[in-house]
């Protein structure tokens, strides 16, 4: 008679998630109380830990909207999309989406894309390890200058690219004293509709928030698409003149290859249509 | 094939603590003295980077026990064999002295629920988890230490209690145990039963690790107590009288102390862990004292602990 009907763990999970269920049935206590304030405790459990999970990847965001607004926000985040994967690192990849959706968050249009630059972050700080190419591949690559067009460059696993229509890197970076009270003045001198773009990677064992222009983002973007050189340098020229053409430098390819040389995120070189 | 029926050999009396990333360095300079350490199997998945790193670091200097948090093995539906690789790969990479995983289930329909949820203790779940562990156990070649939960509610349908349930899980799947003393004493708690009456009904040899852990204070439906394994407080006094009888009974075992919430100084949780290991020593060295006279002689509270533990909290 008391034999649960396969299977009870699906009307379990349905009730931690979703208060307005009623409580699973087949459970009981010692003394004959209800067992919702017990099963409170899991209820409590899942959502808590869960929204936990996502303000330790998004703390801007949680500073931005305050403690008590994510707590709420984070937790209709989690009971409609639950993790995946045990691995919380790993939760979170969809919160940003989520967020450009979520009315009462509509004040602050730049949240999506903060939630962006920290999701990138976190990645950036479990991706797998890689080796930057040296100056021997360098050489080696520009022994055919003729062909330099057709050379596809990966990055580092670490890295990506975010542009935004917002000052989000400088956002970012208000956010980051020691003691938060300096954060305040920092945070009321930015231009928040000034767009921003930013790579996010890591060098050693730190994860970088680097301000750059948008062709430069345009143009991390391409690789990363497997674009080889003359085309990636192309999307980037697209990028510099599309965003404001009076002020937006043209796209400085030695820079940015500088910049990613600098902090090793360029770890092979070949020629398209050739294996690695 | 794993061994079976082979539970780890009785260990010397060694105390470790669970890893947090802010005592890492400490630890790497060899400020605390500690046994061994325990990550959380979930923690070290990522595809590389810094965490892992300094985890190969520590793994140098400290055996290692890896506990997994989130494999599921109470689940209703088939174990999840992405998870399980990435488990196994952890093993492979940092070679632990010991792995570990919970009676309880975390996953189901593709959901994550980052809890322990409880099981009913029947012929069917029995048959599930032992199929479960098995699994693992192929999988890794090597035992698995399966630890009792900490539970809120029971269950209607339970043919068994759950010193039973774990006792025929051992002799049907090899496996061995984790005998948190802080999940039995709550779970007792809970249920209004005799902490020491299911730690006594568990097959002693099976006993590989202990966990030690602080608990919070509720109340139930009816107004009783209800306590909460939340691994945010010391180990209560209760906990500590219970593990002096275990280790009575058991002899000393690899035993962890657990703190994942309001985390002290490391010198706190390496004093925790020196109460343990000294205990274990008196017992060791000493038994017919130990134990004839006066039993919980060894883990009585020591004053002096106790005012360096408030000194160092207060810092």
């Amino acid at each position: 008679m008391n034999r649960l009907a396969m299977p009870w763990q699906a009307a379990f999970g349905a009730a931690l998630l979703d208060p307005a269920r009623a409580v699973p049935s087949g459970l009981v206590t010692w003394n004959g109380s209800d067992p919702a304030a017990r099963f409170a405790v899991h209820r409590n459990n899942v959502v808590v830990s869960l929204v936990q999970a996502l303000a330790d990847g998004f703390p801007v965001v949680q500073r931005l909207v305050g403690e008590a607004f994510f707590a709420a926000m984070a937790g209709v985040y989690v009971r409609a999309h639950p993790p995946r994967s045990p691995v919380l690192a790993a939760y979170g990849d969809g919160f940003a989406e989520w967020l450009a959706a979520f009315e009462q968050a509509a004040g602050l249009p730049y949240l999506p894309d903060m939630a962006r630059l920290e999701r990138a972050r976190v990645r950036a700080y479990h991706a797998a390890d890689a080796t930057p190419i040296g100056a021997d591949d360098w050489a080696a690559c520009l022994r055919a200058p003729e062909r330099l067009g057709g050379v596809r460059l990966p990055l580092d696993p670490s890295v990506s690219a975010i542009a935004s229509p917002w000052a989000v890197a400088s956002l970012w970076a208000a956010h980051q004293h020691d003691d938060p009270r300096d954060d305040d003045a920092a945070i009321a001198a930015v231009a928040l509709d000034q767009a921003e773009a930013a790579l996010v990677l890591r060098d050693g064992d730190d994860v970088l928030v680097l301000p750059v222009d948008r062709a430069t983002a345009a143009f991390v973007q391409a690789l990363q698409s497997a674009l080889p050189l003359a085309a990636a340098v192309e999307a980037a020229a697209i990028a510099a003149t599309a965003a404001h053409a009076s002020t937006t430098p043209p796209f400085d390819l030695a820079g940015t290859l500088a910049l990613l040389i600098r902090h090793g995120a360029i770890t092979a070189w070949h020629h398209a249509g050739e294996a690695p | 094939m794993p061994p079976k029926g082979s539970p780890p050999p009785p260990a010397p009396a060694l105390a470790g603590i669970g890893l947090k990333a802010r005592h890492a360095a400490g630890l790497l300079a060899g400020e605390a003295a500690v046994d061994f350490l325990e990550v959380h199997a979930e923690n070290v998945m990522g595809a590389g980077g810094p965490a892992l790193r300094q985890l190969a670091r520590l793994r140098a200097a400290y055996p290692l026990s890896v506990h997994g948090v989130g494999l599921s093995i109470g689940a209703e539906g088939p174990l999840d064999a992405e998870h399980l690789a990435r488990l196994a790969a952890v093993v492979e990479r940092f070679q632990p002295r010991w792995v570990s995983e919970h009676l309880a289930w975390s996953s189901h329909g593709g959901a994550f629920f980052n809890d322990l949820l409880p099981l009913p203790y029947d012929a069917a779940t029995l048959a599930r988890v032992c199929d479960h562990v098995d699994q693992v156990q192929q999988r890794l070649r090597r035992p698995l230490l399966i630890e009792n939960p900490s539970t809120y509610v029971e269950f209607a349908a339970s043919t068994m209690d759950e010193a039973q349930f774990l006792g025929e899980l051992v002799r049907r799947s090899g496996c061995g145990l984790l005998l948190d003393v802080n999940n039995a004493y709550v779970s007792a708690v809970n249920h209004r039963r005799d902490a020491w009456a299911f730690i006594a009904a568990l097959p002693p040899a099976a006993v590989g690790e202990i966990h030690l852990a602080g608990f919070a204070e509720d109340r139930d439906g009816a107004g009783d107590r209800l306590l909460i394994d939340h691994h945010g407080a010391p180990v209560d006094d209760a906990v500590w009288q219970l593990y002096a009888r275990t280790i009575e009974r058991l002899g000393p075992r690899p035993t962890l102390i657990e703190r994942d919430n309001d985390i002290p100084a490391l010198a706190v949780l390496a004093a925790e862990a020196a109460r343990a290991r000294e205990g274990m020593a008196a017992f060791a060295t000493r038994p017919q004292a130990a134990f004839a006279t006066r039993p919980q002689a060894a883990f009585a509270t020591r004053p002096r602990a106790a005012a360096d533990i408030a000194r160092l909290e207060a810092a």
